[in-house]
């Protein structure tokens, strides 16, 4: 048991707590009552999938992805000619010095619109409390309900 | 990526989310929603991805968790659940 938690869980600890959180997220927006608590479930379902593609780019012994003296001073040159300038033949940086940055870039963008995908849903909670009175989702199917048989 | 931070991070976040989503009180779970986001952006600065964990600073544990707690404000504080 401890050797088997040693060589499966720990070695993608990242990847076990990422189907975890994904999870918590699923059943929190499915089962759920209250709309800011789907709302909560929601986000951290997103989270989940940043952190899915966030740790797919760490390496082992690697640093942050900035380009200063310890890499050497053609990684230096080689960046301040804007990274590709003419006449350079080979890539002077060692990649296995720094984490892979594609990864990080693209959840910049996922974070930055999850936020903006937030504020409308919050905002559409109040727009459906000032009409209904409640926030619970039950409550607020019976009202419709009533509202469909009236007419 | 430093493994023993990553995994006591990591288990503090799973139990932050597990909080955010059993308080009963919207303002609370709204406040450990905020803990969680912070403790995603330690987690994004300790796999090296700086650029991610202070955009996360800032709308993780700031924008979101006000937002939030102004739709508390104008709306209900108790939840069935």
């Amino acid at each position: 048991m401890m050797e088997w938690i040693k060589t499966t869980i720990v070695p993608h600890f990242n990847f076990w707590i990422y189907v975890v959180i994904m999870m918590l997220g699923l059943w929190a927006a499915i089962g759920k009552n209250n709309l800011i608590k789907k709302l909560i479930g929601l986000s951290i379902f997103q989270t989940a999938i940043l952190l899915l593609y966030v740790s797919m780019g760490v390496k082992e012994g690697a640093s942050i992805p900035i380009v200063d003296e310890t890499m050497g001073e053609a990684a230096v040159d080689f960046m301040a000619q804007g990274g590709g300038a003419a006449g350079a033949t080979a890539f002077p940086i060692n990649p296995d010095l720094f984490a892979n940055p594609l990864p990080h870039v693209l959840m910049l963008t996922a974070i930055v619109v999850g936020v903006a995908t937030l504020g409308v849903a919050l905002a559409l909670c109040q727009v459906i409390f000032r009409d209904f009175g409640t926030l619970e989702e039950p409550e607020i199917l019976n009202q419709i309900q009533t509202i469909q048989d009236d007419v | 990526m430093i493994l023993p931070l990553d995994i006591i991070l990591l288990i503090f976040l799973v139990i932050a989310a597990v909080v955010a989503l059993k308080l009963r009180d919207l303002l609370g779970a709204a406040m450990v929603f905020s803990t969680y986001g912070f403790l995603i952006c330690l987690i994004w600065a300790e796999m090296g991805a700086v650029d991610v964990a202070f955009t996360e600073a800032t709308v993780g544990a700031g924008i979101s968790g006000a937002l939030m707690i102004a739709t508390i404000f104008k709306t209900a504080r108790k939840s069935s659940d």
